[in-house]
């Protein structure tokens, strides 16, 4: 929208990031975050597209006793190479990697990230790692889960040699990601934006980008220590050898249960997002929101034997980590609590994005409910290795991640493509999404309660029922992945023109960048002068013919015009 | 499914099952009002307070420093109580009486074996007394395993190299299934047992028995059984995973290398304890090479068996 | 971290046209610096809590195996680690002063140092290996060389303590030789004249690294060598 603020400009014969330059060589070798975002997204849906078609293998397979569409040994690969890929290739990398490298500059009013060659580094890496991996199959059959407990682990085959490696090559990327936001958020906040004023999504990746850099380092020694027990058999890990297997596990945890962190705080940053815009109101609490994130990053470090409860360490240790574990669903509740106090007296709308938010509510408080089931010692004893716990953590990384990555897609599509997407499909799709998660995961929780193991090909006859429901869950919940899929490609091309802030939202990307943004983003750079949540200090912002979308005219004009003083 | 299980968990047979029943339900029943507060007062908030006017922008609400705290203090004490009972529980789970009839188990891929300190042995099956505290001293002849009986709310991994225990009280005679339930390869789904909990009588009765001599064809269909060769191979003819087995003596056997061999006694020993010496020509040389870990009575006793089959 | 020049209109040659100022950017690269040691430092204390964990499970086994290890040249490289660290101090301080040819004798003289350490540590290796002493399944002391009698050695868990001190010392040699490859990059760079009083850097922040390098050997030395 031209006439809303000078230093917008329209998207239509003008230059943007997507336009300026359409060769091919120029997307390979940008430096820009907003094309890295795109290629990321690109690259980390196909992940997501694997890892979902092995998924839905698996529940073909688990629609009955015995064998129904593989064998024991394609089985086990399958759940191994969902696994690897969905954590390692699609939700660890997936929100910093897509939504922060595209948001988070803009929303901090700068140009790009600090190091733009190590982000596009970081994206090559990426890619280099997930081949990698993959090229795993060719070698030989990978299986063992995601979690490569050793001794056996090191006794399948060489093609471990080649998922570890992938893994430190991907680990690789998310450390210098990680280093990118710290820098950047620390040093490249348009001036006036203090870390009061700050988006909650931008102090979510820093918390992210905390745990990113503290706790990656040591997955990458772990795997080098596991490819060399395989390569050498350097005697760690390995009890045949005169090593500790239980050592590994530690090492292991003490990389992947803050990652699951890294994972989530991303999604409660992007909900803090949406339910302040479509309830336009201030997040309440807004510090406690902010800090909790960072309280859930360091606590996150002190719990990772809570999955170690029966492999044999020190019951002392259970107890301390099962205690700390607690502690971590405080802060988190803290968040759930002032959202929906947000919404309180909001003025709240139900658009997509703001869809996903709710049901993120409903899902994710699920998750972390049955989380604190599982750090109660002596429920976890019973419940450990049980499909319980894959019915917690999809209902945490589906249920929590996934869900609000779909939020910030639809979100922030207009702002990524200058497309709208079509709003009744949009709904259609998350109610797709919300039954057949459910159907799928919820049974789960019961079969695991009544002791079905994971990691099984096989089961016996009395769960037959609960797995029959949850695998026709598992097809409707596809069906509701492809519709998004369709309707967003479909936008692409047919889509309407998005304005430049179609949600009324009052962060600097919203208001200070075109709907197709420009290539540095802002022609000045902004200058704020409040929080990323006031609403009510700028009602004018909504009179107006058109208003709703925060895009009326004028007014807007005058709010925003003052700030945007310091020239480049 | 039995009488007296919740639809959430599986009948209680044990001594401690009780008590994590009830932990397990109040933080069921806790988690579940918590849970539904959140959702009701969201769906509430969304109804009572959706846009009604896009012009309208609502005002700030005043924040309360209090109100935040509560929502801090609140649940840090409900985690404590939780917290103390799950550990008070746990440290019963992990104490075995020091009364206990212990049982050594051992591990190996993919089945269980357990031994009696009388010297009796079984595998899969694992015989005890009802209510008899039994504390089982598992270790693994490979890599990690887990030892879980639903029923009994008792879990342990199983590693090598080191020992580890678990112990239980079963509370009423009947059979319960035990699961592996640590990824220990290809047939971990298959890693099954059942406990037999018998009275006391039938218990010494059993182990008598097992001090006695059985003829080594029985013996041996009993092995066949318990090291679970009938995953692999049939015995009516059939294909499984493995070549079928009966009429299998005296016959000539083609190998993936081209070679032959007939089928004698010292075949059939060397196919158990080294199965990927002579490999079947048509089948993947997927037989586990653990076997060769079983005393010389149990496989003349297989080879027995096997020479019996028509 | 460091940037090579975008020369854009208007802005000095090394500012990246994406920073406001170059105090931002001198911030921003040295702040990332900063990040990635500490990663790095992680990295190694992965490795120092392999090394504690077995050290405390078999204390008399790992200080029986450092013996094997000659401290003389262990101490020997130590020396020349803080020389190097030296050296680079010097060659930050002269590219402050404007001093190229200073600038570019001192970071010859740490690649000269690094050299030597990696020549000290390559005859400890092949001293090794020749006596059977490798990481991992193929350790098989055997044989008698600098009054120790190698089959000595060939006692459980032995093999842990080389795994240990050759996957610790392996890691810590690559970060060597890639400081090597930065400091031959800084003296192409020094040479064509890109580093200034008010532009170095990349001196400064390859100076760091190359610190963190030298420490994370002060730990090492006495760990491996010494107790
Ligand atoms: C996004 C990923 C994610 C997230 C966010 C979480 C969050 C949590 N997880 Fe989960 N977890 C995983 C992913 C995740 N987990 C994975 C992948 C595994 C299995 C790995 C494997 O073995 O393959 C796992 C396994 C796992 C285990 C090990 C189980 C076992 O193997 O035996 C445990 C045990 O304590 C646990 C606990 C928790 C807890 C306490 C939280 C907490 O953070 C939850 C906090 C949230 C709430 C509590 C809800 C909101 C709070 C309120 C409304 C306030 C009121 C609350 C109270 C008073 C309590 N998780
Ligand atoms: C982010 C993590 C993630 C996600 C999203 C999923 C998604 C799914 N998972 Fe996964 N799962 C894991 C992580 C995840 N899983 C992990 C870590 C394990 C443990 C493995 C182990 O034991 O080692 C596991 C294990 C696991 C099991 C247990 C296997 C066993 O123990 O034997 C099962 C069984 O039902 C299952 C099912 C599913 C299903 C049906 C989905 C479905 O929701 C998938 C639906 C998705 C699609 C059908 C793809 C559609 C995509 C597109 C159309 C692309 C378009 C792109 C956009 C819209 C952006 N998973
Ligand atoms: C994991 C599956 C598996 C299990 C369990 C298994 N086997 Fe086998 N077995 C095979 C396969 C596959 C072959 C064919 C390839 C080969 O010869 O190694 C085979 C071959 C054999 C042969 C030679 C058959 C012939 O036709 O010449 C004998 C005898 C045999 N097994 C006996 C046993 C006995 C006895 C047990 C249990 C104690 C057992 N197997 C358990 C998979 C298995
Ligand atoms: Cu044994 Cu799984
Ligand atoms: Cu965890």
């Amino acid at each position: 929208m031209t006439e809303m603020t000078p230093s917008v400009s329209g998207n239509s014969g003008t230059v943007n990031y997507l336009n300026h330059d359409k060769s091919i060589k120029s997307w390979l070798l940008t430096r820009d975050h907003k094309r890295i975002g795109i290629m990321y997204l690109v690259a980390i849906s196909l992940a997501f597209l694997a890892g979902g078609i092995m998924a839905m293998l698996i529940r073909l397979e688990l629609l009955s006793p015995g064998e129904t569409i593989m064998g024991p040994d394609a089985y086990n690969q399958a759940f191994t190479i969902h696994g690897v890929l969905m954590i390692f290739a699609f939700i660890i990398p997936a929100l910093p990697a897509i939504l922060g490298n595209f948001v988070i500059p803009m929303q901090l009013g700068a140009k790009d990230v600090a190091f733009p060659r190590i982000n596009l580094l970081s994206f090559y890496l990426y890619l280099g790692g997930a081949v990698i991996t993959l090229s795993a199959l060719l070698v030989g059959r990978i299986d063992g889960g995601w979690t490569f407990y050793a001794p056996y682990s090191v006794q399948v085959g060489d093609s471990i040699l080649f998922v570890t490696m992938g893994v430190f090559v991907m680990g690789f990327s998310s450390i210098l990601t990680g280093l990118n936001f710290i820098v950047t958020i620390h040093k490249m906040r348009a001036p006036g934006l203090t870390w009061n004023r700050l988006p909650l999504f931008v102090w979510s990746i820093y918390a992210t980008a905390i745990v990113q850099v503290l706790a990656t380092p040591v997955i990458a020694i772990t795997v080098i220590l596991l490819f060399l027990e395989r390569l050498l058999g350097i005697g760690i890990f390995d009890p045949a050898l005169g090593g500790d297997p239980v050592l590994f596990q530690h090492f292991f945890w003490f990389y992947s249960h803050p990652a699951v962190y890294v994972m989530i705080l991303p999604a409660f940053g992007i909900i803090s997002d949406l339910i302040g815009a479509f309830s336009r109101h201030r997040i309440v609490g807004y510090r406690f929101v902010a800090l909790s994130s960072i309280a859930i990053a360091f606590l996150g470090f002190l719990v990772w034997g809570h999955h170690m409860f029966v492999s044999g360490q020190s019951a002392l240790a259970s107890t301390v980590f099962s205690l700390i574990t607690y502690l971590i669903g405080i802060p988190t509740g803290v968040k759930i609590i002032n959202w929906i106090s947000t919404m309180y007296r909001g003025s709240v709308q139900l658009r997509t994005p703001m869809i996903y938010a709710l049901i993120f509510l409903f899902t994710f408080s699920i998750g972390g409910f049955t989380g604190i089931m599982l750090g109660v010692l002596a429920v976890d004893v019973h419940l450990h290795d049980t499909y319980f716990i894959v019915a917690h953590f999809h209902y945490t990384m589906l249920g929590g991640n996934v869900i609000a990555a779909l939020g910030g897609l639809h979100f922030w599509w207009p702002k990524m493509t200058g497309k709208m997407f079509n709003e009744t499909l949009g709904r259609i799709a998350a109610g797709l999404i919300f039954i057949g998660f459910n159907l799928t995961f919820f049974p789960q929780f019961i079969a695991g309660s009544r002791g079905m193991p994971r990691r099984y090909f096989d089961y016996p006859s009395e769960f037959v029922g609960l797995n029959v429901l949850s695998t026709y869950g598992s097809w409707i919940m596809a069906a509701g992945f492809f519709l998004i899929a369709g309707y967003l490609l479909f936008s692409l091309f047919k889509g309407k023109k998005a304005p430049a802030n179609p949600w009324g939202a009052l962060t600097l990307e919203w208001t200070h960048t075109a709907s197709i943004p420009e290539p540095h983003n802002f022609t000045v750079t902004p200058v704020v002068t409040r929080g990323a949540y006031d609403y009510h200090l700028v009602p004018e912002f909504y009179a107006g013919p058109s208003s709703g979308d925060g895009s009326s005219a004028g007014l807007a004009t005058q709010e925003v015009a003052p700030e945007t003083t310091h020239e480049k | 499914m039995g009488d007296q299980g919740s639809s959430w968990l599986p009948d209680a047979m044990s001594s401690v099952a009780r008590d994590v029943d009830a932990l397990f339900n109040f933080v069921l029943i806790v988690s579940t009002i918590l849970f539904a507060a959140v959702i009701v007062s969201t769906i509430y908030f969304v109804i009572r307070y959706r846009r009604r006017s896009d012009q309208y922008v609502p005002e700030r609400i005043k924040e309360s420093k209090w109100l935040e705290a509560a929502w801090i203090i609140l649940p840090t004490i409900l985690t404590m109580i939780i917290f103390t009972w799950g550990f008070r529980v746990f440290i019963t789970l992990s104490t075995p009486p020091p009364d206990s009839y212990q049982i050594t188990v051992r591990a190996k891929q993919w089945f269980w074996e357990f031994e009696y300190s009388e010297g009796a042995t079984s595998t899969s099956d694992l015989y005890v007394p009802v209510g008899k505290p039994i504390k089982l001293l598992m270790s693994s002849g490979d890599v990690i395993h887990s030892f879980f009986v639903p029923e009994f709310r008792i879990k342990h991994d199983v590693i090598p190299n080191r020992y580890t225990s678990v112990w239980f009280e079963a509370t009423e005679v009947g059979e319960y299934r035990i699961y592996c339930t640590e990824y220990c390869g290809q047939q971990h789904s298959m890693m099954l047992g059942m406990v037999r909990v018998v009275t006391q009588e039938e218990f010494d009765d059993w182990l008598d028995e097992q001090s006695q001599d059985l003829p080594p064809v029985e013996l041996g269909e009993r092995l066949f059984t318990q090291y679970n060769c009938q995953v692999c191979h049939a015995t009516d003819g059939s294909r499984l995973i493995g070549p079928p087995l009966n009429g299998l003596f005296g016959i000539t056997r083609e190998f993936d290398d081209g070679m032959t061999a007939v089928a004698d006694d010292n075949y059939l020993r060397e196919s158990i304890v080294n199965p990927g010496a002579k490999v079947v020509a048509g089948y993947p040389n997927a037989m586990v090479a653990t076997y060769g870990s079983l005393s010389t009575k149990q496989i003349d006793a297989l080879v027995a068996y096997l020479k019996s089959l028509e | 971290m460091a940037s090579t020049s975008v020369a854009s209109a208007g802005h000095p040659g090394h500012l990246q046209h994406h920073f406001v100022s170059e105090e931002q950017q001198f911030d921003a690269s040295k702040m990332g610096m900063w990040l990635f040691l500490v990663t790095e430092i992680l990295l190694f204390s992965g490795m120092f809590v392999a090394y504690t964990v077995f050290r405390i499970w078999y204390p008399e086994v790992f200080a029986h195996s450092a013996e094997l290890l000659d401290w003389r040249l262990g101490g020997l490289n130590t020396v020349v680690l803080l020389a190097s660290s030296f050296t680079v101090a010097l060659g930050v301080h002269y590219a402050q002063l404007d001093n190229k040819k200073g600038l570019v004798i001192n970071l010859i003289l740490t690649i000269v140092f690094a050299t030597i350490f990696i020549v000290v540590k390559y005859f400890e290796y092949t001293g090794k290996f020749a006596h059977g002493v490798f990481p991992g399944i193929n350790f098989q002391p055997h044989g008698v060389g600098g009054g120790h009698i190698y089959a000595e050695y060939d006692i459980p868990f032995a093999a842990q303590f080389f795994s240990i001190y050759f996957v610790m010392t392996g890691i810590h040699g690559l970060h060597v030789l890639v400081g090597m490859g930065l400091f031959a990059w800084l003296i192409t760079r020094a040479l064509r004249g890109h580093f200034t009083s008010s532009y170095y850097t990349p001196v400064e922040l390859t100076g760091l690294y190359w610190h963190l390098v030298d420490i994370i050997w002060i730990f090492l030395f006495p760990l491996l060598y010494l107790i």
